[in-house]
């Protein structure tokens, strides 16, 4: 297990490392306006002293090998227009938090939330309990969330006596943005739960617990519920995954200082410097989840076997 | 007959499924005693109902499938009331038979465990439900069973899961499943159909073995006659929802007096003769969404004689242990001899 790990996190370093590099030499394909805030105004011989100041100029592997050098160094550069002259780290750290704390909230309720959700559905398949489920499910994702999203905001803030702009000081701001976040995910959780304990009670290992003399409720909890859960955990480390991400809309309706579309604008403005550093952090996230993921099958299913390559499927 | 003791009684038993709309007439009214402490074997073809009429036991029919008609009646609870199995619809009710008085074992053991417990917690589960025994007792006990069952290191096992253990292994673990839940009747339905010939016998005789250790009734469902020659004190033979001939082991196998036994023991494979081509059954087994007249064996019997078309033959008593349901044994009825397999094995057992 921990040579697994160890082989595990070497490979995802190459991998990571390969990506980084690769889209570093990608953004060097870039037109160099990206570098400079008055682009316009400036004559041909000032750009080229800018870039050779910054070092633009010297050979491909030269750039890589300080890029790195930096990197390592917690330096990402500056950026040179979406904050001029402001460290890409410091953007990065300014807005990150906010980001994920939203986003794993609202991840952690959509599982409160969606998993006894669909435990509850699938327990109780075509009765009541699954009628109602399954409705509030539709619903959700029929729904176009922007439309959702707005109602939730324009009657939660009079219900609840918040603002319209959010304030991270005030716990009580937060319940509606988390709220939203979360209700397509507890839609999400709890149908594919009860689809999959659905699947799972039909299977033999069902039967022969009811042949033993288990209760319904005992064979739901202690039997079908975990089976069922095989498939869905590989799911939540990619949740946890796009909280870093922001979202977009959530974030501009409430005016929330966080990721949320910072790197489309980034491309969209060439920015290059903070481009790279959140590509480089997207990396770092997307790998560590996939990582995470694994792990997570390997302690839910003894079947699943890492490190040794007779065992598991 | 050294068993006189009903367990369970079966009278005119009907179920039926309901198959969007359609019925499927399941079992056709089955008589059946099952005696205290014998091991008994249901054989028939597949889709004869053996399999059915066993789950309705123990409450274990599919959603759409119900006992329309007649009644199961249990004698082997512990208050000694009898219980009407037939009767009993809350999950409450069933509780008190499944596992504690009735317990069964899959044909496929590689499904049939949870694939994410360690076989020792599925175990110890049956002992905690049906023996109020928990914890560090639960586990002993478990323990105990995972070495009657014959699975060498017990203690080692007793912490893997199901997918560490080969077929006859997991086939071991589910009887020991249901012999923990301490049952009266241990149902098998076919045990050994999913497992290679050398863990047949191998099983064949833990069974036999477990009968003994725990006073077991066993009702086992196969289709191969040469298990049951191997097992059973009795034997009933199914042919579309219905019992058409019960009696000894021994009474089945040298005596056969319906048809269909016949024709049963003609195409086992051992029975043919070198060189010659194996006997088979022809045509199907009949429609059970149809209403079925007369005897429900006759368009595939080329014997068959003409009430056999008309009018379902009634039992008729050969000894106190053996009865068939066909109109050979009426005395109007012309003498046919069985097929020459049955005759053969008729002179061995004299």
């Amino acid at each position: 297990m921990v040579k697994y790990l160890a082989k595990r996190i070497g490979h995802s370093i190459l991998t990571l490392f390969i990506i980084v590099t690769l889209v570093f030499c990608l953004l060097r394909l870039m037109p160099v306006e990206g570098y400079f805030a008055n682009y316009e105004k400036m004559t041909e011989t000032q750009i080229q002293a800018g870039l050779q100041s910054m070092g633009l100029l010297d050979p491909l592997p030269v750039q890589i090998f300080r890029f790195w050098r930096d990197a390592f160094q917690g330096d990402l550069g500056v950026s040179h227009i979406y904050r001029v002259n402001v460290p890409v780290v410091d953007i990065l750290a300014d807005k990150l938090p906010i980001s994920i704390q939203m986003g794993v909230t609202a991840m952690v309720v959509s599982l409160i939330l969606g998993i006894p959700l669909g435990l509850v559905m699938g327990r109780f398949k075509h009765r009541l309990p699954d009628k109602i489920g399954t409705a509030i499910v539709i619903l959700i994702q029929a729904v176009p969330a922007a439309v959702y999203y707005l109602y939730i905001q324009m009657y939660g803030t009079t219900a609840l006596n918040v603002g319209l702009l959010f304030n991270a000081d005030n716990l009580r701001y937060w319940i509606l943005p988390v709220f939203s976040m979360s209700l397509g995910n507890i839609a999400f959780y709890a149908m594919w739960l009860r689809r999959y304990m659905v699947d799972e009670s039909n299977k033999d290992y069902v039967l022969l617990a009811r042949a033993k003399g288990a209760s319904e409720d005992r064979i739901a909890l202690r039997h079908i519920f975990r089976n069922a859960m095989v498939p869905l955990v590989q799911y939540i480390p990619s949740a946890f995954l796009n909280t870093v991400v922001g979202s977009i809309y959530i974030e501009s309706l409430y005016s929330i200082p966080g990721m949320g579309g910072l790197l489309v604008t980034c491309v969209q403005r060439h920015d290059n410097t903070m481009v790279q550093g959140i590509v480089l952090l997207y990396a770092c996230v997307g790998i560590i989840g996939l990582i995470l993921g694994d792990l997570l099958m390997v302690l839910i299913d003894p079947r699943i076997s890492l490190g040794k390559k007779e065992g598991g499927r | 007959m050294e068993h006189t003791t009903p367990i369970l009684s079966a009278r005119n038993v009907h179920i039926c499924f309901n198959l969007r709309g359609r019925v499927l007439h399941a079992i056709r009214g089955i008589d059946l005693d099952i005696q205290q402490g014998e091991v008994l074997a249901i054989v028939g073809e597949s889709g004869s109902g053996k399999s059915v009429f066993t789950k309705s036991f123990m409450g274990l029919l599919d959603a759409n499938g119900a006992i329309t008609e007649g009644a199961i009646d249990y004698f082997g609870a512990d208050d000694g009331k009898p219980i009407r199995l037939s009767g009993l619809k809350k999950e409450k009710d069933w509780l008190r038979v499944r596992g504690h008085e009735i317990a069964m074992i899959m044909q496929d053991p590689m499904t049939s465990l949870n694939p994410l417990k360690t076989i020792g917690d599925q175990i110890a589960e049956a002992v905690q439900l049906h023996q109020h025994l928990k914890g560090r007792a639960a586990r002993e006990k478990a323990v105990e069973y995972l070495r009657d069952v014959g699975i060498a290191d017990p203690e080692r096992r007793f912490k893997q899961y199901p997918h560490e253990f080969s077929g006859g292994m997991r086939q071991r673990v589910v009887i020991a499943i249901a012999v923990a839940c301490n049952p009266q009747i241990l149902i098998c339905d076919e045990p050994t159909t999913a497992l290679d010939v050398t863990i047949q016998a191998q099983i064949l005789e833990l069974l036999k073995d477990l009968r003994v250790k725990y006073n077991l009734t066993v009702v086992l469902i196969t289709h191969d006659l040469g298990v049951v020659a191997n097992i059973a004190d009795r034997v009933a033979v199914m042919y579309a929802g219905d019992i058409v001939e019960i009696g000894t082991a021994d009474e089945i196998y040298y005596d056969p007096r319906h048809p269909y036994t016949w024709a049963l023991l003609s195409s086992m494979p051992q029975m043919g003769v070198k060189g010659e081509d194996l006997f088979n059954i022809q045509g199907t087994p009949p429609n059970l969404f149809a209403e079925i007249h007369g005897d429900a064996f006759a368009p595939r019997n080329p014997q068959a004689l003409k009430i056999d078309f008309v009018k379902q033959p009634p039992y008729f008593e050969v000894t106190p242990t053996h009865k068939a349901k066909t109109w050979l044994l009426d005395p109007r009825a012309p003498k046919i001899e069985p097929p020459a397999v049955v005759r053969r094995l008729r002179e061995e057992g004299m």
